[in-house]
């Protein structure tokens, strides 16, 4: 053990380097993380600085790999539902969107109505609640403290309502393969329609309390800057894209669960710095409530879950009265059921950007191989091209605009 | 869409597949940037049919902003030194996504301008996702086995 720390450290740069010619200035490699809370969570950053400016940045990642792409080959196809929840903790509806809709395409079910509706309008939750922690914490890096007890005051009466649907406040697995695990709770109209009618005076209140801080301004403004061809080069997507300029969001490009029947906008800007990014998320949170408004005011009736006895369990009552539903429930409990042979690549706008899984299948019971294409992944990756040539100070900001999570890029 | 370095071609759930000669890698994922306007790579990854062979699939998946279009483009490997040029010229985004599919399926990808273990420690064992990887991974069996 301690042979193999003495290797390890014999492996670490040296603190301060000379400089090649006396004149030249001193370079200095710092580690930022894996414990630093502006990292929001476990990101190493290996900096080197000249002076207080970073010429060099290395993101070290993998300190959250709990081999989930693993483990969704030993589980069923319904099992996985659970696991996805685990990716991203703050969009975890998302990652159950994307993981049902890929393997629905497999089994070429058909979802009805209601289920598509309210599948959006959870994936709306989503992205609110996930904006809202993004915003508390990103004011909190740069000094702004209130707003993230205003954020969270949201969040609580967001996360209630979850509860209130799903009995669960953050690992809901709500939406299953071939609908959702429940109906909607009685009242729901009520609770969602109190929330939704005091919301976006709240992102009034938010942008008020920002935008009139000179502090704020001065630190978002012009800081941060990539260039979208260079975005777009790293894989970088999601609100960052959409502050350079392009409407990139799956909602619009490739609508999926019926997001072409609601009427909402993708928000652009065009300057490109942490406080374009800031402007986006912002309108998107008062795009997001419009939807939510469609779907309360229109949601259809009729089934929440697929017409499909091999897929979806049946109910208590029938099952208790009907010999075929009994035979159904014994199957899908005990095998599982069977999803024909094939592969799909399904892609959702998660509130971190392109969020894709790639679902393979041998047509047994269990997946072959699951890949994740994480936003956060992406998006960790054009760290460096935004970072060099930046102040230590500014990339706090900086990292803060890109929203990432970490156990989303581990997995 | 022709290129000598298109094997195969089929259409299924509303996706295109294109399974590609692995030997011509990089000069097709140029053509498809330049010329079929493929501006950035979504994924890659790998797939292992252990213990068929060829083995391993490695899979790219390709996204067009301007032509909204998606594509995917496989390319099968043989289990024995499975090696593939690095598309990282082509896509700088492709570098981590090549470092995983090297971490978790040992796939070699030449010319990879940093290819180490990116999610598992540097020092670990064999290589997680590939078939014949036991889920506990060879240094933590249980004692009975």
């Amino acid at each position: 053990m301690k042979k193999l720390f003495e290797e390890h450290v014999a492996t670490i740069p040296a603190m301060h380097e000379e400089p090649a010619t006396p004149s030249a200035p001193r370079r200095m490699t710092l580690n930022m993380g894996p414990q630093h809370p502006s990292t929001h969570g476990v990101l190493r950053i290996v900096l080197e600085l000249e002076g207080e400016t970073i010429v060099k940045s290395e993101p070290d990642i993998g300190f959250l790999h709990t081999g989930i792409e693993k483990e969704c080959e030993l589980k069923n196809w319904q099992q996985v539902v659970t696991l996805t929840d685990r990716v991203d903790y703050l969009a975890n509806l998302s990652n159950n969107l994307v993981y049902c809709l890929a393997v629905e395409k497999l089994l070429q079910l058909e979802i009805p109505a209601r289920a598509q509706w309210m599948r959006v309008m959870m994936t709306e939750f989503t992205r609110l609640n996930s904006h809202l922690v993004w915003l508390g914490t990103h004011a909190l890096d740069i000094g702004a403290m209130s707003m993230f007890f205003y954020c969270f005051r949201e969040r609580e009466d967001l996360l209630r309502i979850l509860e209130q649907f799903s009995g669960q406040r953050m690992m809901t697995s709500f939406i299953r393969i071939g609908g959702l695990a429940l109906d909607a709770p009685r009242g729901w109209q009520q609770s969602v329609g109190k929330f939704i009618r005091q919301f976006p005076s709240r992102v009034d209140q938010y942008e008020d309390l920002l935008d009139s801080n000179p502090i704020w301004t001065r630190r978002t403004k012009g800081v941060g800057f990539i260039s979208l061809e260079d975005m777009l080069r790293w894989g970088i997507t999601g609100p960052m894209v959409r502050a350079a300029g392009l409407a990139m969001d799956a909602r619009k490009n490739e609508p999926y669960s019926s997001y072409d029947k609601f009427d909402f906008k993708v928000p652009t800007r065009t300057e490109n710095d942490v406080y374009a990014r800031y402007r986006v998320r912002l309108e998107e949170m008062r795009e997001s409530a419009k939807i939510i408004t469609q779907a309360l005011e229109g949601m259809p009736d009729g089934p929440f879950q697929a017409d499909a006895p091999h897929v979806v369990l049946p109910q208590r009552e029938k099952m208790k009265t009907q010999m075929e539903s009994l035979i159904y429930h014994f199957k899908i409990v005990t095998e599982g059921f069977r999803v024909p042979a094939g592969e799909v690549y399904q892609v959702v706008e998660s509130p971190r950007g392109e969020i894709a899984y790639y679902a393979v299948s041998d047509g047994t019971a269990k997946p072959y191989r699951i890949h994740m294409r994480t936003p956060s992944f992406g998006n960790l990756q054009g760290l460096p091209p935004m970072l060099n040539g930046i102040l230590i100070a500014d990339s706090i900001a900086a990292l803060g605009s890109m929203d990432f999570v970490l156990g989303d890029t581990d997995r | 869409m022709n290129h000598p370095a298109i094997l195969e071609t089929t259409e299924r759930l509303g996706e295109t597949t294109v399974i590609a000669d692995p030997a011509k890698i990089v000069e097709f994922l140029l053509f498809l940037r330049d010329s079929e306007k493929f501006n950035r790579v979504s994924s890659i990854t790998a797939v292992d049919w252990h213990p068929a062979e060829p083995r391993f699939e490695v899979v790219y998946h390709l996204h067009s902003t301007s032509r909204n279009a998606r594509l995917r483009v496989k390319c099968r490997l043989s289990g024995t030194n499975p090696e593939i040029d690095s598309v990282t010229s082509v896509w700088p985004g492709a570098n981590w996504y090549e470092r995983e599919t090297y971490d978790m399926f040992g796939i070699v990808f030449r010319n990879h301008p940093n290819l180490v273990r990116i999610l598992m420690p540097v020092d670990w064992d064999g290589h997680p996702l590939r078939k014949d990887y036991p889920v506990h991974g060879y240094k933590y069996g249980y004692s009975n086995e």
